[in-house]
């Protein structure tokens, strides 16, 4: 079975939008290009409105993603569960599509099957989740009430990639913040895989400002297809550079 | 974590909800709830007979990967550490499907507590139980990934202790699916996740680390020194020093060996008993032994002395003589 490679998009975000595009539809269009949209809404003391809590479940319904709303001493765990979570998603989507084409006719997915018959579709899709191939991509709210969240969500890509390395399938990262100093949205770290770099970028970041989510959902799906694009023309090297943003 | 919002409704199921299988027809009581995680709710409940704990959620490939680990928990020979399987279904509720799956229920109270209220002596016991699961686990080709005082109860009498949730188990040379980040090597930077028998031992561990830090630490500085200096802070936690030090740091190649090192720990005379049971009745009789022993000892030593020196005498008295003919 040929699964290609996954891409997700994890967002990282404290709030509600307030400039741009919807980035609900921006999800919605992601998804339509085969990207996943994760959302993890991160809190301190504070709590998350209504509207920002609406805002992240409704871009990860559209994006079809895992979103979850936590405090920033669990975000370590919370990043590398809910990107483990999207990707079986993913996977048993793909799956699932097999099986109709297998079973042929009517709605049959897993649970259609009876229980028993479940465990090895499941098999299948672990083996998958342990061998596919995963581009993620990060996007970092960067915005005013982020500051002091910003070491915690360092440590916390620095743990995804400590765990998402210990699969046998190969993985590529890149961060990208919003609002960038010239940009709406600003690339940090390009595909790379491995997260480590990240430290001595993240310790010079900047926050501040206001908060386009939606364009910058809008300028990562880009990212993914020219990087397709230079893909076919380059051959696949881990070489990996980064720009510097500030 | 927060619940989303379908796992919520799922534990705010009252005491005396019946839950239908849609399979298989079988109806279960809930009696209460007994705990819920980022993958489901579980809950007491009655079924015809007897009591079971039933876990139900709203991610059916979750529910599935467990039963398949409890499945094959169930085929490996000898191994008690998870609970014994019994039904696995969907239950319909509001037009909405969600998976669940019945499981023994396992009474008794946490790691910690029991430890709390035994006494300090059970520690090692509990420990030898474990390290003689998790190398059966091994040898049929498991990690068990997120081993914590919070999954391990004990029950009895007589004391065996039993774990709850197989949901971070995984199939050795994969990555870790779940774990807690105070037991995670990954975590102190002393290791990758990749699921092997290392892994599981560095959690036994930090499990001994543990019980003398209730409340756990963060991490700091992190990797070995960090814990090993807060080991060496606690008195009650020096005997086991090496074997933590060894473990951490990767030095036990299976649960075996790392068994060895805390049985001799315990018994440091002699090692290689099989059970605790065991391994006490040897030692009252080693204690007898060596008492019995103490009086002839010393006696016996000083006959060994004179004969030597009595042997010699003889030999170069023979040899002065031999010599002394010679020159004559």
């Amino acid at each position: 079975m040929k699964t290609g490679t996954l891409k997700q998009v994890l967002l990282i975000t404290d709030g509600c939008s307030n400039q741009g595009e919807d980035p609900i539809a921006m999800a919605a269009l992601a998804k339509e290009q085969g990207i996943s949209i994760n959302v993890i809404g991160v809190m301190e003391q504070d709590v998350i409105d209504d509207q920002g809590l609406k805002e992240i479940e409704g871009i990860a319904l559209a994006g079809g993603g895992v979103s979850q709303v936590v405090y920033s001493q669990q975000l370590s765990q919370t990043v590398q569960m809910v990107t483990r979570k999207a990707m079986t998603q993913t996977l048993q989507g793909v799956v699932n599509k097999e099986l109709q084409q297998i079973l042929g006719g009517g709605a049959k997915t897993m649970e259609d099957l009876p229980p028993e018959k479940r465990g090895e579709i499941m098999e299948v899709v672990d083996e998958l989740g342990e061998t596919v191939q995963l581009e993620v991509l990060i996007l970092v709210d960067t915005s005013a009430s982020m500051t002091h969240k910003l070491p915690t969500v360092k440590e916390a890509l620095l743990d995804l990639s400590l765990s998402l390395n210990a699969r046998s399938g190969s993985n590529r990262f890149s961060v990208f913040v919003f609002p960038g100093k010239h940009k709406e949205v600003e690339k940090l770290l390009d595909w790379t895989p491995k997260l480590e770099s990240l430290t001595t970028i993240f310790s010079k970041l900047k926050t501040g400002g206001i908060t386009p989510t939606g364009p910058a959902i809008k300028e990562a799906m880009s990212y993914f297809q020219q990087k397709r694009s230079l893909r076919s023309l380059l051959s696949r090297d881990d070489e990996q550079y980064f720009e510097e943003s500030i | 974590m927060m619940m989303n919002n379908t796992l919520k409704s799922l534990s705010n199921l009252s005491p005396g909800t019946t839950i239908r299988g849609k399979w298989y027809q079988k109806q279960y009581t809930i009696i209460k709830e007994l705990g819920y995680g980022a993958n489901g709710v579980v809950y007491l409940v009655r079924d015809s007979n007897r009591q079971a704990a039933l876990k139900i959620s709203d991610n059916p490939s979750s529910i599935t990967s467990e039963v398949n680990v409890l499945k094959s928990f169930n085929k490996v020979q000898g191994s008690a550490l998870g609970p014994s399987l019994l039904d696995v279904d969907d239950w319909e509720q509001q037009g909405k499907q969600h998976s669940f799956y019945v499981m023994e229920f396992i009474k008794g109270p946490d790691l910690l507590s029991f430890i709390q209220q035994k006494g300090s002596e059970w520690l090692g016991v509990l420990m030898l139980q474990l390290l003689a699961d998790l190398e059966i686990l091994h040898q049929n080709g498991w990690v068990f990934g997120d081993l914590k005082p919070e999954n391990l109860l004990v029950t009895g009498p007589p004391a065996r202790i039993r774990c709850i949730d197989v949901g971070g188990t995984t199939i050795k040379g994969r990555a870790i699916k779940e774990f807690t980040e105070f037991y995670d090597r990954g975590y102190w930077g002393l290791g990758s996740r990749k699921a092997d028998e290392r892994y599981d031992l560095f959690a036994v561990a930090m499990i001994i680390v543990n019980t003398s830090y209730p409340r756990r630490f963060n991490k700091t500085t992190g990797g070995l020194p960090q814990i090993m200096g807060m080991v060496k802070q606690k008195q009650e936690l020096a005997k086991y020093e090496t074997v933590i030090n060894k473990a951490l740091s990767g030095h036990y190649q299976t649960a075996g060996e790392m068994r060895r090192d805390v049985l001799s720990v315990l018994q440091p005379r002699k090692s290689g008993a099989s059970s605790a049971q065991q391994a006490q009745a040897k030692s009252r009789v080693q204690v007898h032994k060596t008492r019995t022993g103490k009086h002839s000892s010393k006696p016996k030593k000083k006959s060994h002395f004179l004969e030597t020196v009595f042997l010699i005498a003889a030999i170069s008295m023979m040899y002065f003589f031999y010599l002394y003919s010679q020159v004559l």
